[in-house]
């Protein structure tokens, strides 16, 4: 009995204060926290009153709660903004690019562990290499590029979807490889040495063993891209253009940004749209994401 | 086919859809670029001649650039700085045991998930309307004007979004590594009476290095690629004086670079700068992880 009372609880390493200390702690945190929040307070009660309501006074609170409806009204087919269209570009960008970025990276990050010659390794060597590289570089030259092996191929790599998810698995597959490939060395290689005496073939037992094994790493690399991808602004204005028929949500808000200077009723509408789907899928998948960023940081 | 063969085919299959976007989104524009700096290359394809060194001794003669180059070394270290201090009281904040910390850790990060145009914008609101008018209300003679427009506060604006932004990322790494640390070296230390923050500086941080290692490679790299929150805030301005000639205060290197190409129609010199760009944070990066690392041996 005694000796199981001696053993250290398990507990955090973080500091254990007493009652009133912590009290005191709690109310540091909790200012520190409002602090952080006020500029989405700012934007959802800002978002409920009229741009002479903003202008009368910048520092208020909505009286008509209904207002939030006439902004997003005011907004929502606005071809300056279409929000929904907007969403839906980004969607269908984002979706395709971390279907492609993850499958494609996870393919080649298990061929490249599996085999242990000098051109995988140097393969692998010049995808760590080429993190480095800011996408600064190589953007201008990109866009010339895409635009001869377009007129070559005869499919448009400008203002197009495949042009843009293309250039997302460019970008995303150096270090996707990279996590799948440090995950993949851990999976021991006797379920693949069994699969292959059964008679699979080399593509079924990457899919079918390999591939369910991976599901923890594909958090990472989901949420990583993910978010990066949702949120990139520079890639989508060079390949998309301004002004194109395809626009992610971050080229509509910065779109109609331009066109409505002093109108922050409405300025305030579009950031708070555009938040809303990240932040939503924030609500449910809370967990995922916050275990992808953090993992992702440390491999 | 022997099996051997299909086996082979099948591996270099799986290689291919990455190997082909690395090489024709990464290398190739890469190379291209390199080259493209070392010429009179318009944006088009085509190169009237070789000018050799010509662009990066224009480059370098020009306030607007130098004055770039100061000013994103100044935003990189302050930012470092504000960053990795308020991600780490933060996440001292919310390890240690006060009620309601998994809420906090999860809205800290919230700003993290929106991106630098939205975010730019709802501070470009708060700057410029919010707080001039809690300054005038106040009193405060520094605060009634926008600290946007004015050029020596203009890069404390830069710096508190960007802190505000990343600060929550941050402190998921700091947090995930405090929560690694071994309880009972922490209460050993406490059992033989040392204060507090004597247990910070002498076990957690130490015993943080390699937390510390990729936390500050994060936001040198972030800090210095900054794009979006500077277009979306100031657009680099307002206009300030640098060796006797009018330049834009607040434009980072990674505007400076973009608007030369598309503003001054001069695709060369932004190429001839985007590979400085590349070359000084490549070196930083180096320089940076190389003395974490030393520091981490020691530790």
């Amino acid at each position: 009995m005694a000796k199981q009372a001696a053993a250290p609880i398990e507990r955090m390493a973080g500091y254990k204060p007493h009652n009133g200390r912590r009290i005191a702690l709690e109310i540091v945190t909790l200012i520190l926290f409002i602090l952080f929040m006020m500029p989405f307070v700012i934007v959802v009660f800002n978002s409920m009153r009229t741009n002479q309501d903003i202008i009368n006074a910048p520092v208020g609170v909505p009286t008509d709660i209904a207002q939030i409806g006439r902004n997003i009204a005011e907004i929502w087919n606005n071809p300056n903004f279409n929000f929904l269209s907007a969403l839906r570009d980004s969607v269908i960008i984002t979706v395709i690019s971390l279907a492609v970025i993850s499958i494609f990276s996870s393919m080649a990050a298990w061929v490249l562990v599996r085999n242990k010659t000098r051109w995988s390794n140097l393969l692998f060597m010049s995808y760590v290499a080429a993190m480095v590289i800011p996408f600064q570089v190589v953007m201008f030259p990109l866009l010339t590029w895409f635009k001869s092996v377009g007129d070559f191929l005869g499919i448009p790599m400008l203002r197009s979807y495949q042009g843009i998810i293309f250039a997302y698995l460019g970008f995303g597959e150096a270090m996707s490889i990279f996590i799948f490939h440090g995950f993949i060395k851990g999976v021991p290689l006797e379920l693949e040495e069994a699969a292959d005496i059964d008679g699979c073939s080399r593509a079924g037992t990457f899919f079918r063993i390999v591939l369910p094994l991976l599901q923890p790493v594909f958090v990472t690399v989901l949420v990583l891209n993910g978010l990066w991808i949702w949120n990139d602004y520079l890639l989508p204005l060079l390949v998309l253009g301004a002004s194109g028929n395809i626009r992610t949500i971050p080229l509509a808000v910065q779109g109609f940004n331009g066109a409505y200077v002093k109108q922050w009723h409405l300025i305030m509408t579009s950031t708070l749209l555009a938040m809303l789907p990240i932040v939503i899928l924030y609500l449910f998948a809370q967990k995922y994401i916050v275990q992808g960023m953090v993992d992702g940081s440390i491999k | 086919m022997t099996s051997r063969q299909k086996r082979k085919l099948t591996e270099f299959l799986f290689l291919l859809p990455t190997l082909i976007a690395f090489l024709m989104v990464i290398i190739i524009p890469f190379i291209f670029g390199i080259y493209y700096s070392f010429t009179d290359w318009q944006g088009t394809g085509a190169v009237n001649r070789v000018v050799g060194f010509e662009n990066y001794k224009a480059i370098f003669q020009e306030p607007g650039f130098l004055h770039s180059f100061l000013v994103t070394l100044l935003f990189t270290v302050l930012n470092i700085i504000t960053v990795n201090v308020v991600a780490f009281l933060i996440s001292l904040l919310v390890t240690s045991e006060i009620r309601g910390r998994n809420i906090y850790r999860a809205g800290f990060f919230v700003p993290n998930l929106i991106g630098g145009i939205v975010l730019g914008l709802v501070w470009q609101f708060i700057f410029s309307n919010i707080l001039p008018s809690v300054g005038q209300s106040l009193g405060l003679p520094t605060l009634s004007k926008s600290l946007i427009s004015n050029k020596d506060t203009v890069m404390i604006t830069l710096v508190t979004v960007n802190t505000w932004q990343y600060a929550g990322y941050i402190m998921l790494i700091y947090v995930a590594s405090i929560q690694g640390i071994s309880k009972s070296v922490m209460e050993a230390a406490e059992v033989d009476g040392a204060r507090y923050w004597t247990r910070v500086r002498k076990i957690q941080i130490p015993l943080m290095a390699n937390a510390f290692t990729i936390s500050l490679f994060l936001t040198l790299t972030n800090s210095f690629k900054m794009y979006d929150v500077n277009v979306a805030l100031t657009n680099g301005g307002p206009v300030s004086i640098f060796m006797m000639k009018p330049v834009q205060a607040s434009e980072l290197l990674a505007l400076n670079i973009y608007n030369t190409a598309f503003k001054y129609n001069n695709m060369a010199q932004g190429q001839a700068k985007a590979v400085i760009f590349f070359i000084v944070l490549t070196i930083f990066s180096v320089i940076q992880v190389t003395w974490n690392k030393s520091k981490e041996v020691e530790a």
